[in-house]
């Protein structure tokens, strides 16, 4: 499936400094995998040691969070958009 | 028979407006969804504000502006020159003063009708409840993970909305938490990042309007809750992206196992959010712990006598064009593939803007092998400080 994958500032320069990508894949799970293989730096910004997404990292598709969808294992259709948002705290 | 000309709107708590402040919210009072019974909401509304910085300069701004009663603001901050390029309520002349206080000047001039609270304190576990409770309406604009774990739990214990704002670079996050009994932050993001992995505005810089325009948002879902009027921004999380100017909207959900928010809540009182947050005494000094140190004073006595140093420069280019120390430049991002660039049998000082990327250069490094290489201590900013005070801090 044809997705858009989309970086936040604070990961795009982990991931040549682009804002969004294209790729093919057929789970949520697919789509982080190719791009960690892309760009490794951006493996230990995404998952843990031990292999899962870390908890201050939510990903969605299109508008909602795999977390109440099937986590990783979400599948995904031409034209969806996933989203990568970590938490940022700035305010000053 | 008396002729009544301009009778005051009264309110339950017997507020009116008086003719001038009914020339000061016309453009309000003109519109039905405010009006009259709006303004007064207003009037007796008591809006907690977190942080007098970037966030809280727009939002002390317009909440001020708009006639809320009564503002308080925590802030235990001094203005500094960095702050001038975005914290738009302070001026030139407010530049080592502390932040509530400029702050508490500028809105009391704007608006002299409302009531100003300053806390001039770090909020911390033991007074957030107090403080919090007074208040109907709790705005984060803090800068910081523990203080918005600790925002978010103390509303939570509170029962308070607490509208949330947060910027990093040229991206925004806000939403309304906690209203009513809608998603807290904990149910958005379980657990903060360990400290090092996310920079800080300090270290990652901001575009001075993006802060101007997210505490804008939590300017009007403030009014918005305050009058009881429009949707609110509750249980969707709105992202803002500058630099393509675009908003996107993601769904927010309660999360049933949420620590504090959930359906078995296990925490039931403030914890010690430095602990959760993995900072402990890390917050202010960067971590150089077992890391080889020089101080900018013993550079300067070695450079002076001659001794062939190598000093290597780990900032970005564009960090170099502000101010440099004649360093070799190698961002640290690109150390790992340049390493051969540098000879291992010269003596090297390692330095950036605070000491702390350079601390990582240094124990990376040492593990590749390097016997004699030292992190400046304190960097370009101690540098200045202690030795050349012509050399620009940023």
């Amino acid at each position: 499936m044809a997705i858009k994958l989309e970086i936040p500032t604070a990961l795009r320069p982990f991931a040549g400094k682009q804002s969004s990508l294209d790729l093919e894949a057929a789970t949520v799970g697919e789509a982080l995998k190719s791009l960690t293989n892309t760009y490794s730096d951006l493996r230990k910004h995404l998952y843990t040691d031990d292999g899962r997404i870390r908890s201050f990292v939510n990903i969605y598709v299109n508008d909602e969070d795999i977390r109440y969808l099937e986590k990783e294992n979400t599948p995904i259709k031409d034209g969806d958009t996933i989203s990568i948002v970590p938490s940022i705290a700035g305010g000053r | 028979m008396p002729i009544i000309t301009g009778t005051p709107a009264a309110s339950e708590t017997g507020r009116t407006l008086s003719k001038e402040e009914i020339a000061r919210y016309s453009r309000h009072l003109i519109m039905p969804e405010v009006g009259m019974e709006g303004q007064l909401k207003l009037a007796r509304a008591q809006v907690l504000m977190i942080g007098a910085g970037g966030l809280g300069a727009p939002l002390g701004l317009y909440l001020a502006a708009a006639g809320v009663g009564r503002l308080g603001i925590v802030d235990f901050d001094v203005v500094d020159f960095t702050n001038l390029q975005r914290q738009i309520t302070f001026s030139t002349s407010d530049v080592g003063r502390p932040k509530i206080q400029a702050a508490k000047e500028r809105l009391a001039g704007l608006n002299p009708g409302i009531r100003i609270d300053t806390y001039e304190t770090r909020l911390t576990s033991d007074n957030a409840l107090e403080l919090f409770r007074d208040y109907d309406i709790i705005v984060d604009g803090t800068d910081n993970f523990p203080t918005r774990y600790l925002v978010n739990d103390a509303c939570v214990l509170l029962g308070k909305p607490n509208v949330y704002g947060s910027i990093f670079r040229f991206e925004g996050q806000a939403t309304v938490f906690n209203y009513p009994a809608g998603p807290c932050y904990r149910c958005l993001y379980p657990e903060p990042p360990p400290p090092g992995l996310v920079p800080s505005c300090a270290e990652g810089g901001v575009l001075g309007v993006l802060p101007g325009i997210v505490g804008a948002i939590q300017a009007m879902e403030t009014i918005k809750l305050i009058l009881k009027t429009g949707e609110p921004l509750a249980g969707r999380l709105l992202l803002f992206d500058a630099l393509a100017m675009r908003f996107r909207e993601l769904r927010l959900r309660k999360n049933p196992a949420c620590p504090i928010c959930g359906e078995h809540r296990t925490i039931d009182k403030l914890i010690d959010y430095e602990e959760f947050c993995g900072i402990r005494g890390e917050e202010a000094a960067p971590v150089t712990n077992g890391i080889p140190e020089i101080t900018p004073r013993e550079l300067k006595t070695r450079l002076d006598r001659g001794d062939d140093l190598y000093i290597l420069d780990v900032r970005e280019p564009h960090e170099y064009q502000i101010c440099n120390l004649h360093g070799n430049l190698i961002p640290l991002g690109q150390l790992p593939n340049r390493v051969n660039e540098l000879d291992s049998s010269r003596e090297i000082v390692a330095h950036c803007r605070s000491g702390k990327r350079s601390a990582d250069a240094v124990e990376f490094l040492r593990k590749a092998g390097f016997q004699k290489v030292w992190n400046l201590k304190g960097g370009i900013l101690a540098w200045s400080d202690e030795v050349d005070p012509s050399v620009p801090k940023y």
